[in-house]
């Protein structure tokens, strides 16, 4: 597959490492034509320098026939102009960002980038699941609609424990997908499944009822 | 009418006053304070420090009740960043946005902002007087 990376910085440097190990063949284009020498000293020639929006370096990179686009520079102007280039002048199937602000990421989707990876959203997510006490967490949004999956773990003494997902009142808007027992069987949701303590449920829901929701399935008495 | 002016450059400052002096309410913002210098004084206490890329600082501007804006920095990526946000996700009416590349150009505008490059302008200018 060919891969062209915007931004030769920390994450473009080593997301172009994995996509070789992978044997996939990686094109990267940076501005800094010191930074790119660098790169090009280590991984061989495949930094072009250039701006990734501008339409003449795409051109030289081949985008035409690039399979993935990825924009991960440290500025979101750039990322998104870079990507609106490779979708709309060059037909890039599928567009990545990283986006450093993470007010920019429904921007982003509405504008067609497929991916969006909100560097802040990773970090808060990795942190959330490493918190015992806050058993909701974000697993990924939904591109294209407001809906987002969570996970939410039922904590002890949650007044659930004991219920049938049919005697849980869910929310409008959500919907749970699968549960994962405490241990570790994985089930489809069924209306007789009873919740015990620690039972994790991955559910789609939308920004609005994801309160709702963590109060119906972790309050606790 | 109520106009938001992103970039306080020659261009930003420029369309302000005119606009303000037609009797518009404006607004200008920019990241740099010092660039305000380029304004008449009434203006300048009006001025706004914060980057139009950011979805906070535009609503702290009040994008929300601005009918026009116009995106005028030195960037490209940032005025065509900031003016999809002001049509898409703030619903301004007339979004304006400064592009100077030309080759840029032709994309934004197909994806639907009133994209203007000076460099195309000028260029144009120039053209009708050499063509006499």
């Amino acid at each position: 597959m060919y891969v062209i990376v915007v931004g030769a910085g920390d994450v473009g440097y080593e997301l172009a490492k994995t996509l070789l190990r992978g044997d996939h063949e990686v094109s990267i284009i940076e501005s800094s034509q010191e930074r790119c020498d660098a790169v090009n000293e280590e991984l061989g020639s495949l930094v072009l320098a250039g701006r990734g929006s501008d339409e003449a370096v795409l051109k030289e990179a081949g985008a035409s026939r690039a399979e993935v686009f990825i924009a991960v520079t440290g500025s979101d102007p750039d990322n998104l102009a870079a990507c609106q280039m490779a979708r709309h002048r060059f037909r890039v199937p599928r567009t990545i960002s990283l986006v450093s602000n993470a007010g920019n990421e429904p921007l982003f989707r509405e504008l067609g980038i497929d991916v969006c990876i909100s560097s802040t959203d990773v970090i808060l997510s990795r942190i959330e699941e490493e918190l015992p006490r806050n058993p909701l967490v974000h697993i990924m949004g939904i591109k294209g609609s407001n809906r987002e999956v969570v996970s939410i773990r039922i904590p002890p003494d949650a007044e659930v424990i004991g219920k049938s997902l049919g005697e849980v009142s869910m929310p409008p808007d959500s919907v749970i997908s699968c549960i994962l027992k405490r241990d570790g069987a994985l089930h489809a949701p069924d209306a007789d499944i009873v919740l015990q303590s620690e039972d994790e449920l991955v559910i789609i829901t939308t920004l609005e009822q994801e309160e709702t929701l963590r109060e119906v399935l972790t309050w606790v008495e | 009418m109520r106009v938001l002016i992103m970039g306080c450059g020659g261009v930003g400052a420029l369309v302000a006053a005119t606009l303000s002096e037609e009797g518009h309410e404006v607004v200008v913002l920019d990241p740099s304070p010092e660039s305000f210098k380029h304004l008449p004084e009434e203006l300048k206490r009006k001025a706004v420090v914060g980057d139009g890329t950011l979805r906070e600082d535009l609503a702290a501007v009040g994008i929300d009740e601005t009918e026009v804006f116009v995106a005028v920095s030195s960037s490209d990526t940032a005025n065509a960043l900031a003016s999809q946000m002001a049509k898409h996700v703030f619903q301004v009416g007339r979004v304006i946005c400064r592009i100077n590349d030309p080759a840029n150009h032709a994309m934004y505008t197909e994806l639907g902002l009133d994209a203007v490059s000076a460099t195309q302008v000028v260029s144009h200018l120039i053209l009708e007087k050499v063509n006499g």
